[in-house]
């Protein structure tokens, strides 16, 4: 059972981490900073604009497929796997 | 060939494609009618989630509704979209692995009660048909404007498409039909987008164009110009604290969809599910990074086309004189100077939500009225784009709104004949009689959503958020502490369910009440600032303090159920778990 407890424990961290990400693009630099970010532009856009309207969306998709592969890795280390 | 042509053309050839897929793939048993037998591929499973979750409201509202809030449309973007993080990291493996059928077999089993059960089937029936409520409209507005004919013959003909391909072929004929459907509408999408993108900016793709072109800093500048403020200036329609709220309570009513959901059961394993729903928002993406450009362009084009131009010169362009028809665009020339003025403010006085079109405002010199669902589906025609582009928008539309009204009646019927009739009141039920019901259930289901979409019950995206906020503040909060919380039991859990459901559905009934009851005023505007399509937020937050509360107040749920719990969290052994 030890086994599996540390499984799920580094499962949880991985996802504690992943949405600390998360949370950072959408509501941190989305929203909560979008004012003091959009003195900084990306090309043609105010920066903080640019992660409400596009930026975050890139991330969630990165963020997912990371997932995916870090779990592929723990499911082997821990021999979970199908 | 003219656009009318094509559209019955592409239309037709379209619907004939989803037909023929649902025919090809009937089904005869139960697994395959409600997982598509389990055996879906991780990437065709992402384009078929991706096409069920892309609502009428994704396709024909969004882009609109982001072109007139400009920053504050925000909450759509990132809202809808993270909430595919949730759903990927805390939902999708977990119940894939528990892999039974749907959203109320888990919240029934995990939480040994028929009650439980009950209350999550009725919650997902609940959703599901507010939500389904809007796809109808969105048939209806299609056809209007295209076929030509009236709302109500259009939505008999989108009710009867789905219920071809749903009832026979249930989850798998749903599947491959929203594989095909999501192809055409993200065509349908592009083509126009990239269109436009090239002619405003020089860079045909439309994400780049919006980011380093200075399309946008032209927009700001014409918008100064007349009065409005700048595109890009956050929280001009919302307070910060609204906009949190409602980009929470669409993330977390993502997560919490049932019909979302349940495309993770049809999945082979625990690694496909976590991979589909990567595939899932990348196809989703590809749309919801599109649409913001596609805003911004659709507003700079409005804007330069009709403002300082005299109303007899407009009213020349087609499409304008097709939507002014619909109603849908509508000029109210006050300074009679027989020009065109674009300012903030509703041209129109505001009667119970809708323009009174024989009341132009007098508050505003704003004289023209543009309803938000006409953005997508002029931009083409606004751009003097061919004909049959044209005709394509109209088939991704219908594409857009079938697919998603087809996932819902499955979640709709799943509830109801699986988890209400089959596991509560008659587990004796062969095969045949369950397959039965469930056809049955999607029958009146689609009957019931084509009532829907000849008497639409408000704006479509709006009344969409409305079923996102009742996901996020019932169904969610139960599949996540079932899966992340041991010694959450059914007390607890049946207790926040029905907390955050009661809740979240009376404010959004007193914050609509003009909306949805007919009152001459909400009984309260907002609570602390966020409006009706947050307040789920606050419903998800009662929903997990309740049941926290209630679950340790109450004895812990039994071993073989803690039991379940840790099986849950472990991928292996899935594909065995599939049977009742």
């Amino acid at each position: 059972m030890s086994k599996l407890e540390g499984y799920w424990k580094a499962n949880v961290s991985l996802i504690r981490n992943l949405l600390i990400v998360w949370a950072l693009v959408s509501y941190v630099f989305g929203i909560l900073l979008v004012e003091p970010l959009n003195n900084i532009r990306l090309g043609g856009l105010p920066l903080g604009f640019w992660f409400a309207q596009q930026g975050s969306i890139y991330v969630f998709v990165i963020l997912i497929f990371y997932y995916a592969w870090k779990m592929d890795q723990l499911d082997r280390q821990y021999d979970v796997h199908e | 060939m003219s656009v009318e042509a094509w559209t019955y053309l592409l239309v037709g050839l379209t619907f004939a494609l989803y037909i023929y897929i649902g025919y090809a793939s009937r089904v005869r048993e139960t697994a395959g009618f409600y997982v598509a037998g389990r055996g879906v591929p991780a990437i065709a499973n992402g384009a078929a989630t991706a096409a069920d979750w892309m609502s009428a409201a994704s396709f024909i509202s969004m882009a609109g509704l982001i072109s007139t809030m400009g920053y504050d449309g925000a909450v759509y973007l990132m809202g809808w979209t993270g909430g595919y993080v949730l759903l990927a990291l805390l939902l999708a493996p977990y119940l894939r692995k528990y892999g039974k059928y749907t959203v109320p077999d888990f919240i029934g089993d995990r939480y040994y009660s028929h009650t439980a059960r009950a209350v999550a089937a009725i919650a997902t029936i609940f959703i599901s048909l507010t939500y389904v409520a809007g796809q109808m409209r969105g048939v209806g507005i299609v056809f209007s404007r295209f076929l030509q004919v009236d709302i109500a013959t259009g939505v008999i003909i989108g009710v009867a498409v789905v219920a071809f391909f749903a009832v026979l072929g249930g989850m798998k004929g749903i599947t491959w039909t929203q594989v095909a459907q999501y192809t055409v509408l993200i065509i349908a999408y592009l083509i126009p987008a990239i269109a436009i993108a090239n002619i405003l900016t020089g860079n045909p793709i439309p994400q780049l164009a919006f980011t380093f072109s200075d399309l946008v800093n032209r927009l700001n500048q014409i918008q100064v110009d007349l009065g409005f403020t700048e595109y890009t200036k956050p929280f001009q329609g919302k307070p910060m604290i609204d906009i949190l709220a409602i980009t929470l309570a669409l993330m977390v009513g993502t997560a919490g969809l049932p019909h979302v959901i349940i495309r993770f059961y049809t999945v082979p394993d625990v690694r496909s599910a976590r991979y589909s729903a990567g595939w899932a928002l990348l196809f989703i993406a590809l749309l919801y990074t599109t649409a913001p450009a596609l805003a911004a362009f659709a507003r700079y084009n409005l804007i330069t086309t009709l403002n300082g131009k005299t109303l007899e010169e407009v009213r020349q362009i087609d499409w304008v004189a097709k939507w002014e028809k619909t109603k849908l665009l509508a000029f109210a020339d006050k300074n009679g100077d027989g020009r065109i003025t674009f300012a903030p403010g509703p041209a129109f006085v505001i009667k119970g939500g809708k323009p009174d079109f024989n009341e132009p405002n007098p508050k505003s010199r704003n004289e023209v009225y543009i309803d938000n669902d006409i953005i997508v589906l002029s931009t083409p025609e606004v751009a003097r784009l061919a004909p049959w582009v044209i005709a394509l928008v109209a088939a991704g539309g219908l594409a857009a709104a079938l697919s998603t009204a087809a996932g819902l009646l499955l979640a709709m019927s799943s509830a109801i004949s699986h988890d209400i009739y089959y596991r509560i009141f008659r587990p004796g039920a062969t095969e045949g009689q369950r397959l039965l019901a469930g056809r049955i259930v999607i029958l009146l289901a689609v009957i019931l959503a084509g009532y829907f979409g000849v008497n639409p019950p408000g704006f479509v995206a709006q009344v969409v958020a409305f079923a996102f906020g009742l996901a996020a503040a019932s169904l969610f909060p139960a599949i996540l502490l079932g899966i992340f919380d041991k010694r959450m039991n059914r007390e607890g859990a049946i207790a926040g369910i029905l907390v955050g459901l009661i809740f979240t559905a009376v404010m959004i009934g007193m914050m609509r009440a003009p909306q949805i009851f007919g009152a001459p005023a909400p009984v309260i505007p907002n609570l602390f600032g966020i409006s009706a399509e947050g307040v789920g937020v606050i419903g998800m937050i009662l929903n997990f303090v309740v049941a926290y509360l209630v679950s340790r107040a109450t004895p812990p749920p039994p071993e073989p159920i803690q039991r379940l719990v840790e099986d849950i969290r472990i991928p292996k052994g899935a594909g065995q778990a599939a049977e009742h």
